[in-house]
């Protein structure tokens, strides 16, 4: 064991404190009673009641909820197809620049990728709504499914593939009954970081928007430029709780998966 | 060899009416420019325990992944039971794979991973359980249908691999290294249930591996292969006794190769020259081996015997010294240095304890062998 320095102890304060004081503040203030955003007026739980009055934020995370939904599935299921063609269709002409195509949005400016939808929308002539984001927020997300599920393909058992295929499957029922469902875990992440991806997006939420279709961040934007309100603090503390419960959900379904695992490998070679 | 009554009576390979099972006419692979199976010809019958035996990387693998229709020839054809199975895809063929990594589901019990094959089959829905349950029994491994992969124990997978590629009564089973896992006893008991398992089911077996001994122990006919090609294809006892080349006799098990030049003998048989100022080898080889052709002298070590005197009357004899032992519990090694610089090993049972033996270091013995202890190789 490394001994206890004061260097360490700083330095680790330093980092959680950078990290989360904002988010206490903003959570400590949507419990205050004052409207005043500076002012600590007693402890209140009324602009929580306040919020789920106010049908705009109601309205705004409701489109939300649905843009999420649609766009993380839609981006899983073409994620996960594009990541199972470069893993497994071994080599083909183009096969570099169609990679490096796929992963290019990783790294592109939220900005230019909105723009260039939103110039595509107009070039076609779609009416800019919900349909719209949905299709800005798949086409983003997909690269982050199809690299957390290529990771996930690049290390599968090819020969699991081809037994399925030497016992009577079509590539097709292989596909479904033997890899789907042993990297589901890795689709399932994918779907939920596109799903968080999108839940957060602002920039490209707004390029490609109609006056219909506003989503939660983009209606937290606008009303934070009037000046933030003890109602934003109380929406983004519910946001904050509902990521951390999943996050420790998940966490602790792993850990007790891979515990039980271990158990079970130790118990086989005792038998 | 465990059963030798009985493999006398099996031999379809000798008997012009019957038709073989598999044959491969001509085949070759190539990866790219580099040649894996280099036009190869064979053929495998009904019933059979078919070995591939060859060093790692001699395109065993690629040879049955090509039956499972895993790849496709560069060239030639392969058929089975007289059709061409060149376009049939894997999921068609009436072949099924026992893979080396056994590939077992481990999203699946293993009453589900034996009934994954037969779920896709024709077989009708309500016969599949008692089918899953007989594979069970014969595997032994009724007690853990339940249970993951991951909960059951290398052996166990192993077995479970085998019923389920055994499930669907395939005409052919592939097997590829299928014990390549498992430490030696296990091995040993293994191999006589994969033989009893299939007398049982009657399915024709081919087998990859490149342990010999394997080889020898379950298969009716032994295939032994060099760089992508077949270089001799016979029962295990014609493997050993009459190798083909000396790669064949190098390769399966031990022996001493002499080099030397042969004359044919008036009373039949060959004389071999071998050494300056020694006498040349006898050999009763019924090959025709022209005059004066340069050849290979082989004989195991247990076929010479090792003596203190030069035995009466004996056809070959050579003097030398003890220059090393091998001691291996059951028999021992003696590494013989003759005056020419070569050495000769001569193998015998230890039937006294080890501190009572005849020889030691140093020791002067005489070599001798029959005139039929040897085979003459030209290659
Ligand atoms: N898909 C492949 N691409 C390129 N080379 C291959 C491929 N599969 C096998 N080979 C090569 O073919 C040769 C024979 O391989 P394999 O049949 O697996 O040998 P074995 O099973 O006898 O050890 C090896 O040299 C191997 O590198
Ligand atoms: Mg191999």
């Amino acid at each position: 064991m490394r001994r206890f320095s004061w260097f360490n102890a700083t330095s680790l304060t330093l980092g959680f404190l950078f990290l989360y004081f904002p988010m206490v503040i903003l959570v400590i203030y949507s419990f205050n009673a004052s409207k005043l955003v500076t002012v600590w007026g007693g402890f209140s739980v009324k602009w929580y009641g306040e919020l789920f009055h106010d049908q705009a934020f109601l309205d705004a995370a409701w489109v939300t909820l649905r843009v999420a939904l649609a766009a993380s599935t839609l981006a899983t299921i073409l994620g996960t197809m594009a990541a199972y063609v470069m893993v497994r269709a071994g080599r083909f002409t183009g096969r570099t620049l169609f990679s490096g195509m796929i992963y290019a949005p990783l790294v592109m400016p939220d900005v230019i990728t909105g723009l260039s939808l939103l110039l595509l929308f107009i070039a076609v002539g779609l009416d800019r709504g919900i349909t719209t984001v949905v299709l800005a927020h798949t086409t983003f997300a997909m690269c982050y499914v199809s690299v957390v599920v290529s990771a996930r393909l690049v290390s599968f058992d090819r020969s699991l593939e081809e037994a399925a295929l030497d016992l009577g499957c079509s590539p097709w029922d292989a596909f479904r009954s033997v890899t789907l469902p042993i990297i589901a875990p890795a689709v399932i992440s994918g779907w939920l970081l596109a799903f968080t991806l999108s839940l957060d997006d602002l920039v490209i939420a707004s390029f490609t928007t109609g006056p219909s279709s506003t989503t939660l961040p983009i209606k937290i934007w606008s009303a934070v430029r009037l000046g933030v309100n003890p109602e934003i603090n109380a929406l983004s503390t519910i946001m904050i709780s509902i990521v951390t419960v999943g996050v420790i959900t998940t966490s602790i379904l792993s850990k007790r998966n891979a515990v039980q695992r271990m158990r079970d490998e130790q118990k086989a070679q005792q038998a | 060899m465990a059963n030798p009554a009985k493999k006398t009576v099996f031999a379809p390979w000798d008997d012009t009416n019957e038709k073989p099972l598999i044959t491969f006419e001509g085949v070759t692979k190539k990866f790219g420019s580099f040649v894996a199976i280099d036009d190869l010809n064979l053929q495998i019958y009904t019933r059979e325990f078919f070995a591939l035996l060859g060093p790692s990387g001699c395109g065993k693998t690629t040879l049955m992944r090509m039956l499972a229709g895993f790849e496709t020839p560069t060239q030639g054809r392969i058929t089975l039971a007289g059709q061409d199975i060149g376009p049939v895809p894997p999921n068609k063929r009436p072949v099924n794979m026992m893979f080396q990594s056994y590939a077992l589901f481990p999203h699946l019990t293993v009453w589900d991973n034996i009934a994954f094959g037969l779920r896709r089959s024709d077989m009708p829905r309500d016969q599949i359980p008692a089918r899953v349950e007989e594979m069970l029994r014969l595997t032994r491994m009724e007690k853990f249908a339940q249970r993951k992969p991951h909960q059951i124990s290398g052996g166990q997978r192993q077995r479970v691999a085998l019923a389920r590629s055994l499930a669907k009564a395939p005409k052919l089973l592939l097997l590829d290294e299928p014990l390549g896992a498992l430490d030696k006893k296990l091995r040993h008991d293994t191999q006589f249930e994969l033989m009893d398992i299939q007398e049982k089911t009657g399915t024709t077996f081919v087998i990859v591996t490149h342990d010999q001994e394997e080889a020898m122990t379950v298969a009716s006919r032994v295939a032994v292969m060099n760089q992508g090609k077949v270089v001799q294809v016979s029962t295990p006892d014609r493997i050993y006794e009459t190798p083909a080349t000396a790669y064949v006799a190098d390769f399966i098990g031990e022996v001493n190769l002499v080099e030397g030049v042969a004359s044919p003998n008036p009373a039949g048989g060959y004389a071999i020259a071998w050494a300056e100022g020694q006498a040349p080898i006898v050999s009763a080889c019924d090959k025709s081996i022209a005059q004066g052709a340069r050849v290979s002298f082989a004989i195991r070590p247990e076929k010479v015997r090792i003596t203190p005197d030069r035995p009466e009357g004996a056809q070959n004899a050579m003097q030398g010294k003890v220059h090393d032992i091998a001691y291996l519990g059951n028999i021992s090694t003696y590494h013989v240095l003759l005056p020419t610089g070569q050495i000769i090993k001569a193998q015998t049972a230890n039937s006294r304890r080890v501190e009572n033996r005849e020889f030691t270091w140093e020791d002067d013995v005489w070599l001798s062998f029959t005139d039929t202890a040897g085979v003459v190789l030209t290659e």
